[in-house]
């Protein structure tokens, strides 16, 4: 059968497009936009000079590195989870599923002051790991967790579908040819799941890259060391340095964008991969 | 093991954000919310949540039906550009209005001179606010709307129907759980933000302070009962929201199961 | 009321949907649109009301241009593949819809509109199941609420796109049967697209037969039946056997037989291909002439007839099809030789 767009008689698609398009400008396309510009007018060497300082490129490395481990925790927590919840019939299953989309809808600032509390030295589990010799609050180690809090319903939420849609019967058929259970894993399953298992690791290191109201309370803030590129610029923007705030907004963007395209690009793949 | 780690790790905060806010007793508690600036913080982000949803509401119904009922070239590009919010990071969703609206901005002498506070101001909390919740409605009406394909609508144009009855009495209908949910996830996002909120409004006390402002002011003057408290309306909205979250995942998935065509 | 389509063409980018279609369906004929999927038949039946565009030509009702007008003023019933019916209202309301949704001044009132449903219903043999959801039915109660619906607004025309496409074998028959009747009764102009020739032979008064967007042959079913204009049509229209072969000088040679080609005087050979049904050929234990030899493969009994599967000494299928008796008094089992002679064959040049 050959696929063909079909002319459709329904009205308004001026309308609602014009609308669409004109909404969409005004609310996200034209404001940032003026992120690139105002970068643009600062002149190249400003700008190199204040992405290359040193305390910039220690925030750059510490979001990155940070955002990266705590989407590949996620990428190997959130599967498991996904699968389990998906294969397996639990008590209370509902309300596990449910409470997967608690960082989603618990406000970052509430997620950060309780993430804190409870891991400080001295709160209900920072206690514990302290007498482990481990200091969660106000270290890397702690934006990592904040960030594994924030990612994890990324990763989760897209595998579940397609660990739904993998029919049981493509595994039985790997087993009745003879594969090994791990083999059935690694050679059936995943790379079929794998499409949807980058995007979800995708979407949790955008978030994750960007993210401030979970992580700053938790970080520490201390230059060098503990803190994150949105932190360096509302440190910017307050003692109203705004050259230097967009020179560094203008390069964690355009990381954002690129990460959209690919995780948008890692979607049709996926798309086309489960159509057939 | 994982879902008692994951229990753990999920629920734990959870519990605890009420635990804290109840520390010192019911009367504190009381006390900690009732008090002026708590209340006025309340009603602004309830104010800045009921401009920004009905706007992307709105937008998002528009956008589904551009997207979803019609072909036409660009259509992944104009995806991926509503989505765009959803990657950019919050603190910079502020700082482009700063940039676009403050004293230093592009528009700030103008304003300045027409005696319009944008910036550190109401208008800049509920524009940052719009822009973060942007996305929400329209990411979950367009693969409703595109799952409901076009031939009932079809259907009822060649009956003789209007534009504007084929969606009210057609569409609607359909899409009406899909909406909600779009609707419900704006919201907790619009009454929720942070990052954004934070780079806008200042922080005036009793003016420009959303509740999730409140929060971060109480807990960085070490008030950590009364912070505790604040937070745990947010807590309780995040609650809610999962409730009802379930509540419409399961009459949307009824709805979209219901077949139009029998094979 | 009339349909005249003239020179139709329409394409989806490179693709050709519907190529210089001319035809024109009589006022209260029932006329079927008959091709394989991808051929352009639903495309055309669209133009026609107004659901697509064309790129060229004009869709005449009742004589006049149709082409400037709305899907909303062209007085078309449609009934969708898929039926396309509201899912959330009841079967009374998907019904009254289409009078629900006039302007105040051209409604009905409120009974009138209840009783011309519940007639509708009637006739349609479902008013037991007004206040029902379209997911509450089966196949084929849904196929008749669709009906009904697109009667509700007593259009000029009624069309249906594969209306029995999505139904089970014998649902299929039985309302297949039941809409010769309703036709027969209310003699509306009616148009249905259809990839089962079966189907189009039983209810149409004429058929056109379409493949990649053109048509290929048009007339009642028993004259494309009995005399196929193309080979396609032959293929398609039942089961065939291909021979190939020349023509020349006013007779075709295909192997061991021949058979008188008079449309073709030249001298020269011209390839061509004979073809003819399993039934137009005569299977014989002796040599009857102007035939060939095989080797019976394969019996399959279908009730009446046996259907023989041949085997040629070069290696080829034959399909013969015989009256039971027949196959009785012949006697073969699979192995023995069988002598076949085409009694009726069709020639066209290739």
């Amino acid at each position: 059968m050959v696929r063909t767009r079909r002319h459709t008689v329904l009205p308004g698609f001026r309308l609602t497009m014009g609308y669409t398009i004109f909404y969409l400008v005004l609310i996200v396309l034209l404001p940032l936009l003026t992120l690139p510009i105002r970068s643009w007018e600062l002149g190249w060497s400003v700008f190199q000079a204040t992405v290359t300082d040193p305390r910039v490129l220690a925030s750059y490395r510490l979001s990155l590195g940070a955002a990266l481990a705590a989407a590949a925790i996620n990428a190997v927590f959130g599967l498991v989870v996904a699968w389990v919840l998906t294969r397996y019939r639990l008590p209370g299953q509902r309300v596990i599923d449910a409470l997967i989309d608690l960082p989603f809808a618990l406000p970052t600032a509430v997620a950060g002051i309780t993430l804190t509390t409870l891991y400080a030295p001295g709160g209900w589990l920072g206690r514990h790991l302290a007498a482990w010799g481990i200091t969660v609050a106000f270290t890397p180690l702690g934006i990592t967790l904040a960030l594994v809090f924030i990612g994890l319903p990324f990763v989760v939420r897209t595998l579940q579908p397609v660990i739904d849609d993998l029919d049981l019967e493509i595994e039985e058929a790997a087993s009745s040819l003879g594969a090994t259970r791990w083999q059935v894993l690694g050679r059936v399953v995943l790379p079929y799941l794998s499409p949807a298992w980058l995007t979800g690791f995708a979407l949790a290191f955008a978030r994750s890259v960007g993210e401030y109201g979970s992580v700053v309370f938790i970080a520490g803030n201390m230059p060098m060391r503990t803190e994150i590129t949105p932190l360096l610029i509302i440190t910017q923007l307050e003692q109203f340095d705004y050259a230097r705030a967009t020179a560094i907004a203008v390069v964690l963007l355009l990381l954002s964008f690129l990460l959209l395209l690919l995780i948008n690009g890692l979607q049709s793949w996926a798309g086309r991969r489960l159509s057939t | 093991m994982a879902l008692a780690f994951l229990v753990l790790f999920l629920f734990v905060p959870l519990l605890a954000v009420f635990t804290e806010a109840l520390r010192f007793g019911l009367g504190a508690y009381a006390a900690a919310i009732l008090q002026p600036d708590a209340l006025s913080a309340l009603r602004l982000t309830l104010l800045a949540a009921a401009v920004a949803v009905p706007l992307n509401l709105v937008f998002g119904v528009s956008a589904g039906w551009a997207i979803a009922k019609f072909d036409f070239r660009g259509k992944n590009i104009l995806l991926t550009l509503i989505d765009l919010p959803f990657a950019v990071s919050p603190v910079i969703a502020g700082l482009v209005f700063i940039l676009l609206f403050g004293r230093q901005g592009w528009l700030g002498p103008w304003l300045t001179d027409h005696d319009i506070r944008v910036v550190f101001a109401l208008p800049g909390i509920v524009l940052a606010t719009v822009f973060v919740s942007f996305p929400f409605v329209a990411r979950e009406i367009i693969p409703v709307m595109q799952a409901m394909g076009r031939e009932e609508e079809e259907a009822a144009r060649v009956l003789g129907a209007s534009g504007l009855q084929i969606f009210r009495r057609v569409t609607l209908p359909n899409i009406k759980w899909g909406l909600l949910y779009g609707v419900l996830l704006c919201n907790a996002r619009a009454m929720g933000e942070f990052g954004a909120v934070s780079v806008v409004s200042g922080k005036i006390r009793g003016e420009t302070n959303t509740l999730p402002l409140h929060v971060e002011i109480l807990y960085n003057e070490y008030q950590f009962q009364a912070a505790f408290a604040a937070a745990s309306l947010l807590a309780g909205l995040a609650i809610v929201t999962l409730v009802l979250k379930v509540v419409i995942e399961r009459r949307l998935q009824r709805a979209m199961a219901v077949p139009g065509d029998p094979l | 009321m009339s349909i005249e389509v003239r020179n139709l063409n329409k394409r989806f980018g490179s693709f050709v949907a519907v190529s210089d279609v001319s035809f024109t369906v009589a006022s209260g004929e029932l006329f079927a649109l008959l091709g394989p999927s991808g051929c352009g038949k639903t495309t055309l039946l669209r133009i026609i009301a107004g659901l697509e565009t064309q790129d060229s030509g004009t869709v005449l009702l009742s004589g006049e241009d149709a082409t400037t007008q709305d899907v909303r003023q062209r007085g078309v019933g449609f009934v969708f593949q898929h039926y396309a019916l509201f899912r959330h209202m009841t079967v009374f309301d998907n019904v009254a819809f289409g009078l629900d949704v006039r302007p105040r001044e051209r409604r009905p009132s409120k009974a009138e509109i209840s009783r011309r449903v519940h007639d509708l219903l009637g006739l349609v043999q479902l008013d037991y199941l007004h206040d029902r959801y379209p997911t509450q039915l089966s196949g084929g109660q849904r196929q008749r609420v669709a009906l009904a619906r697109a009667l509700a607004v007593e259009p000029k025309v009624l069309l249906l796109d594969e209306p029995f496409g999505a139904l089970d074998a014998n649902v299929r028959r039985d309302l297949r049967r039941w809409l010769r009747r309703l036709h027969h009764d209310i003699k509306l102009t009616s148009v249905f697209v259809t990839h089962d020739q079966e189907e189009a032979f039983d209810l149409a008064d004429r058929v056109v037969i379409m493949n990649r967007g053109q048509i290929e042959q048009e007339g009642r079913p028993a004259a494309v039946v009995d005399d196929p204009a193309t080979p396609f049509v032959m293929n398609f229209v039942g089961n065939v056997n291909r021979f190939v072969g020349t023509v020349s000088a006013g007779r075709g040679h295909f192997g061991d037989f021949a058979v008188d080609y008079p449309a073709h005087t030249a001298a020269d050979a011209h390839a061509a291909a004979a073809y003819a049904r399993p039934h137009e050929l005569r299977v014989s234990r002796t040599d009857a002439g102007n035939g060939f030899w095989t080797a019976l493969a394969h019996v399959t009994p279908a009730g009446p007839v046996v259907r023989l599967e041949l085997k040629t000494d070069d290696g080829r299928l034959v399909n013969v099809d015989l009256a039971r008796s027949d196959f009785d008094d012949l006697d073969v089992r699979p192995g023995d030789r069988l002598h076949v002679s085409p009694q009726r064959v069709r020639v066209f040049l290739e």
